[in-house]
């Protein structure tokens, strides 16, 4: 997946990043299929997507309730809703 | 605080379970009324789980019925009847016959739950092959440390877990013959792998199960200990006794259950729960290929009527973190029984499952080596919140006193003590049940440390109260249980050392609200290294990459030094206690570290 060009998706697939060099610092992001499932895409266990959404709360301040986790499934998805909650 | 015993008054969905009278269901159980409870293969030719499971269902009036519902990653629902399950099954058979697979020859998944895991499963079985399933979240160190231990002749995987995690091992896997890739076979695959698809449409349909030994090696699942490599645990054929047994005391199975078993079958119960045990009862088995997610766990036991359900601890623990509002919408009446297994059940998520979804959580307790539950609380009897159960009939427990290491102490005529009610000691079981394991791969030496004075030794520490109950205690050993899996602290530290900034390594497990423990981590670099963040993220990532996420720590925190024993041992309760934040000299120690 090549970077977006929209400043606030660019800042999410960054935030994105940064969390993955935290728990998951051998993914690498270029090349991954944004439209796969996430955990599947990037190697991430149940734990891992966990730790996502922990970092989204800690670094970003952005809480996701539990229901909203299947529009983060995919790393498009991710992108697209670590987008939208920063903007508002 | 002590939580009130849960007397039974109903039983949901009208259903009587099949124990009511633990003592009396105690008094009157046999392994051999077990064993007849089952069909044997035709003309007196054996006992073959497979035949149990699937053909002799196919074969009578259930043929039509659904045994197994994948639901897929995609949304679409995929199922199979049990007459279809023996087609394809006999066809997966035959074309292992054709690929020279002999009886005995292990034949290893490396897959997700789809399908082709289920028909490689039965298929293996009904061929005599020996199954061996690996959890996809391997990394390729794992995986090569299992396929050369269980000498893997025939893997059968995706294009993106042989890409992963098999491709750079392939040339230290001599005896590995045949991959088989499972996916629309659409275009040439990888070197040195065919399709699935293929391979199985050339091969005949109808086949028969050759004559097969009970005795005879059916199943190989790789536990973790705390010293060395991972040990493979051999399963026969006469484990379905225990299968279909426990099936009904344990999970009270009964015809018309609709049954979903949410551990993947790369682990024990994944295999025995989720394949084997619930068609043997030819129930209908649910399976979910997606990983958890809150809300559809709901709307899959609300929209697949689901009757009976086999979970964790940690799964129960994400849906509990999903607040009720992620279960309130959603029609549960159907279901009537709730067990878990894996790690210790806390005794506010039983009362949670009371409130939340209708029905206490049962817990249950048993071990790779085991093959089936040993241990539990019955539908038809009261739950002790916090207790693992009561020991099922035809099994016999002891709690014996231990020695100087934390494991039971045998005298030098090789004699145990037994101790008495509410004394801590290791849990031991008396061999002689059918599914229990019969060897270790290539290791009789762990094999026999697992025995002494004529008991079982399960490494689990537990308390024995005057009326029979169970309760755990700890581990008697080092061993790490995260969301359930069993993690042997060595095969980590080995991998964390070959990195070349690490000179030593020390793995433990740290409290977890959700996992129950996490993998953690302490390593000593390279004195001429400075350490920097980048050092730490590189060695989360050289570990993550060989061991998987599931296996390699979540935290790495560089130290100066680790307290060794004087033979070199690394202490790892002074780890646990400075992970913990205890004064690490809580506890005597026979080995003091240095």
């Amino acid at each position: 997946m090549t970077e977006p060009e929209d400043p606030r998706l660019e800042a999410a697939w960054a935030l994105l990043a940064e969390l993955l060099r935290r728990s998951a610092p051998e993914v690498d992001l270029d090349g991954v299929d944004p439209d796969a499932p996430i955990q599947e895409a990037l190697d991430l266990d149940s734990m891992d997507f966990l730790n996502l959404m922990a970092g989204l709360r800690d670094v970003a301040g952005i809480d996701v309730p539990e229901r909203d986790y299947p529009h983060l499934g995919t790393v498009r998805g991710f992108v697209a809703y670590v987008a939208a909650a920063s903007g508002g | 605080m002590a939580w009130a015993t849960i007397t039974k008054e109903r039983w949901p969905g009208g259903v009587v379970p099949n124990v009511t009278d633990y003592e009396a269901a105690r008094a009157g159980f046999s392994w051999a009324d077990a064993r007849a409870a089952l069909d044997g293969l035709p003309g007196g030719r054996g006992l073959n789980i497979a035949h149990e499971a699937v053909d002799r269902h196919a074969a009578g009036a259930t043929a039509g019925k659904v045994a197994v519902r994948w639901l897929r990653r995609d949304g679409t629902v995929e199922d199979a009847t049990y007459a279809e399950l023996a087609e394809r099954t006999d066809r997966f058979a035959s074309a292992l016959g054709a690929l020279g697979v002999r009886s005995g020859d292990a034949v290893f998944t490396l897959l997700g739950r789809v399908p082709e895991l289920w028909v490689t499963a039965l298929g293996t079985l009904k061929a005599t092959a020996v199954f061996a399933p690996l959890y996809a979240a391997y990394g390729p160190e794992p995986v090569r440390e299992r396929l050369v231990r269980g000498e893997g002749r025939v893997l059968v995987t995706t294009p993106t877990l042989y890409r992963r995690r098999v491709e750079p091992i392939r040339d230290r896997l001599p005896a590995l013959a045949h991959v088989l890739l499972v996916g629309p076979p659409d275009g040439e695959p990888p070197a040195g792998t065919r399709w699935f698809d293929e391979v199985v449409a050339a091969a005949p349909g109808g086949f028969e199960i050759p004559a097969t030994d009970p005795e005879a090696p059916a199943i190989v699942h790789f536990t973790s200990g705390t010293t060395g490599t991972p040990k493979g645990a051999v399963h026969v054929h006469e484990a379905v006794v225990a299968h279909h047994a426990t099936g009904a005391i344990a999970l009270d199975l009964h015809p018309d259950d609709v049954f979903w078993c949410t551990a993947d079958p790369g682990w024990v119960t994944g295999t025995s729960y989720g394949i084997v045990a619930p068609l043997t009862h030819g129930v209908t088995v649910v399976v979910d290929e997606g990983d958890f997610d809150a809300d559809r766990w709901c709307r899959i036991l609300a929209e697949q009527r689901v009757t009976v359900w086999y979970t964790s601890p940690t799964a129960l623990r994400m849906l509990r973190r999903a607040g009720p509002e992620a279960i309130g919408g959603h029609d549960l009446s159907a279901l009537r029984l709730v067990a878990s297994v894996g790690e210790p059940l806390d005794p506010d998520l039983v009362a949670w499952g009371m409130e939340v979804l209708g029905h206490p959580v049962h817990d249950s307790w048993w071990q790779t080596e085991t093959g089936g539950i040993m241990i539990a609380n019955l539908a038809g009897c009261e739950i002790r919140p916090g207790s693992m159960g009561r020991p099922l009939p035809g099994i016999e427990v002891a709690v014996l006193a231990r020695g100087d290491d934390g494991r039971a102490a045998a005298a030098v005529d090789g004699s145990v003590q037994e101790l008495g009610p509410d004394e801590a000691g290791e849990l031991a079981l008396r061999p002689g049940w059918p599914s229990m394991f019969r060897g270790y791969l290539h290791d009789d030496e762990r094999y026999a440390a697992c025995f002494a004075g004529g008991w079982y030794l399960t490494g689990d520490v537990v308390r024995r109260d005057v009326e029979g109950w169970i309760w755990f205690v700890g581990r008697a050993d080092d061993v790490i249980t995260s969301a359930g899996h069993l993690i042997g602290p060595v095969e980590v530290e080995q991998t964390l050392r070959q990195h070349p900034a690490v000179v030593d390594a020390g793995v433990v497990g740290v409290p977890d609200e959700v996992a129950g423990e996490l993998v953690k981590a302490y390593v000593v670099v390279r004195p001429d290294l400075p350490v920097t963040e980048e050092l730490v993220s590189d060695v989360l990532a050289f570990a993550r990459r060989r061991l998987g996420p599931t296996v390699a720590p979540r935290s790495i925190e560089v130290v100066d030094d680790l307290p060794h024993t004087r033979s070199g041992k690394i202490v790892r309760r002074v780890l646990r206690a400075r992970a913990r934040g205890l004064a690490e000299d809580d506890r005597s120690t026979p080995e003091a570290p240095l």
